[in-house]
């Protein structure tokens, strides 16, 4: 029997209707969730189906809405926070950073924020510099917040579920890049746990860590890897706050390399952490320097010549994972 | 009002001893917003404040004992000794936090309302916060949001003229924040806020229109604080300025002008002294018991940076 496909939006777009069906704490609030444009296929008809009391557009007052959200959640409901784009999201630093992720720890363990934050990438089509940014990493640097950035449409919904449920607040990272890709989902709710990794590809030879689209080039890139009868090891990170380090520090001990793939810049994101962990805890283990596959510390450029320079890919992994393998 | 100002004024000696550490902003002078608001509304109604909120915190019934443990750091302070002065809760009675960043809890406040509202229960939510607090963007974001989904909520801003060391008047153009949520379709009141029965009565109007599905209000009450914007000293932050209006202010007191209406409705001198002496031993109790109280465990460190929900392991 074949198992039941969705597109990763169209994951999204489940995940929401079965949370707001099964609990009547959840509501969806933010700019563009009546609207195809700003939310793609991953909210479609959601206001029409559930209306407008629990599906709220909000003004255009990002700080505003995340801190009511925030309040709404102190107050026992569970609400999920859109932001269309990371970079507008930027200007409720505020309540993300200083109130719901402080909140619990400050308070003496008295009570909790129950909140998901959705944080779109969406970048490329030469939309330039502030319609283009993946601060993921910035939130994992901060205690109390958890971060996760699911790279296939099972993970898709099944972290959106787990993210509503974990009574923190979560900072869910969605990439348009990955929102008509196809895949298995099961039709019932089910969590993916958060601060599990998942190895979506076994090998010997060198092991690759990635991210959220990263992940899925990361696959692309084994499977070249594999033509050239090297042996890629893929782990997809799927929470990057925590992150699973048992399993990293356990297929590099078993590789001895390691490539880190991210759609963030290079300097301290998520791959600066990661290479500092394992020199620090397996540095014994690694037969080569570690490698970093990241964006170039340049804002996103606008014109399609430069992107085509600015972004990565497969091809970028495959070309590191050789250069290392060489060492 | 007597246990909010005895409260401080002790906290305010402890600090001069050296035995609280963590920053204290004071609202000595400004006690009769605090609780003419509270007395407008329940325990099952949300209050919200910010950096200056011990006033809040007892006014909405916060427990004593928990709040002292709390400034001198121990373990059985109402967050646990991580919190201090600047963020304090008491969940049992409405206060789900006060935190010192400027109009945090403003949109919070309308969050709590925004809740209420969808649960289709009658409890307001009260945002506390000062005149600085008016110049944020978010505050004007949240009157806006409150005002468009008509939230119950009662944003009081106690203005006591001084954001910090900054006058009003150098921050501000016009003297008219009663009337900074018109644009947004908020209405608002100005009130004496060193009178404990025109708070109270302003306040009862708002809840009541609130209640009612009437949306949120704005009350701008007048006030002053004695003592600097942090620590116990009278002016020394702000120079000369405050010196000169000081007394005026002292002349206003909140607390002898409550008591003199007493006075004239019959109760005694005694009896009111009687009042005093009785709060003056609950907060040396609050003292005792606060200084008998352990430190959080060092090896505690690590916990609640994530939340638990009771019951779970």
């Amino acid at each position: 029997m074949s198992a039941r496909t969705l597109s990763y939006a169209h994951a999204i777009r489940e995940a929401h209707a079965q949370l707001l069906r099964s609990d009547e704490r959840v509501f969806v609030l933010g700019q563009g969730v009546w609207s195809p444009w700003y939310a793609g296929t991953s909210l479609q008809d959601i206001d029409k189906e559930f209306g407008h009391e629990r599906v709220i557009e909000s003004p255009v007052a990002e700080n505003a809405t995340t801190g009511a959200a925030v309040g709404a959640a102190l107050a026992g409901m569970r609400p999920i926070v859109f932001h269309s784009r990371m970079d507008f999201m930027l200007l409720a630093v505020d309540p993300i950073v200083n109130q719901a992720a402080n909140w619990s720890y400050m308070f003496g363990g008295r009570i909790g924020v129950p909140i998901v934050i959705r944080a779109v990438i969406n970048r490329g089509g030469e939309q330039a510099a502030q319609h283009s940014q993946a601060m993921h990493s910035w939130f994992m640097h901060v205690p109390g917040l958890k971060v996760v950035m699911p790279a296939t449409p099972y993970d898709a919904k099944g972290l959106l579920i787990a993210a509503v449920d974990d009574g923190n607040p979560v900072l869910y990272v969605d990439d348009r890049w990955l929102y008509a890709e196809e895949g298995p989902v099961p039709a019932e709710m089910y969590r993916v746990p958060i601060s599990a990794a998942a190895i979506r590809r076994a090998g010997r030879d060198v092991t690759i860590v990635a991210a959220s689209y990263m992940a899925r080039e990361a696959e692309r890139a084994a499977a070249e890897l594999a033509d050239r009868d090297v042996d890629a090891e893929v782990i997809d990170l799927r929470s990057i706050k925590p992150w699973d380090r048992a399993l990293v520090l356990e297929s590099v001990e078993k590789t001895g390399r390691l490539v880190i793939a991210d759609s963030g810049w290079t300097t301290a994101g998520i791959a600066a952490e990661i290479a500092a962990t394992v020199a620090g805890e397996k540095l014994r283990s690694l037969k080569a320097p570690i490698a970093r596959v990241c964006l170039p510390d340049v804002p996103a450029p606008m014109s399609r010549v430069l992107e085509h320079v600015y972004y990565r890919s497969a091809a970028d992994i495959t070309a590191t994972a050789l250069e290392v393998l060489k060492q | 009002m007597v246990l909010i100002r005895q409260c401080e004024e002790r906290i305010a000696e402890l600090c001069d001893a050296g035995e609280v550490r963590c920053p204290c902003h004071l609202c000595i002078g400004q006690e009769a917003i605090a609780t003419g608001v509270c007395t407008a509304i329940t325990d099952a109604d949300y209050a919200w404040g910010g950096h200056r909120s011990h006033g809040h915190y007892l006014a909405k019934g916060g427990d004593l004992k928990a709040l002292i443990a709390e400034v001198l750091g121990r373990a059985t302070g109402c967050a646990g000794g991580r919190g201090g002065s600047m963020h304090l809760i008491a969940p049992e009675v409405g206060i789900l936090g006060t935190v010192p960043l400027v109009a945090a809890t403003i949109p919070l406040a309308v969050g709590s309302a925004l809740a209420t509202k969808l649960r289709r229960e009658s409890r307001v939510s009260v945002a506390f916060f000062g005149d600085g607090a008016t110049e944020e963007g978010h505050f004007h974001e949240s009157l806006n949001l409150a005002a468009l989904h008509r939230l119950p909520v009662i944003f009081v801003c106690e203005n006591n003229l001084y954001a910090s060391h900054l006058h009003l008047t150098e921050r501000h153009l016009t003297d008219n924040l009663d009337q900074a949520g018109v644009p947004h379709g908020v209405p608002g009141h100005r009130v004496d806020g060193n009178d404990v029965l025109a708070v109270y009565d302003a306040t009862a109007m708002a809840v009541e229109g609130a209640r009612r599905g009437e949306g949120p209000m704005l009350l701008e009450c007048r006030t002053f604080r004695w003592r600097g914007h942090v620590g116990t000293a009278l002016d020394l932050d702000v120079g000369v300025r405050r010196r000169d209006e000081l007394p005026e202010w002292l002349a206003r007191d909140p607390i002898a002008r409550a008591r003199s209406r007493l006075v004239a409705r019959g109760i005694t001198e005694s009896e009111l002294d009687r009042v005093l002496e009785e709060v003056q031993a609950e907060v040396d109790e609050a003292v005792a018991f606060a200084r008998r109280s352990p430190y959080p465990a060092p090896e505690s460190l690590f916990d609640h940076v994530y939340h638990r929900p009771a019951g779970l392991g």
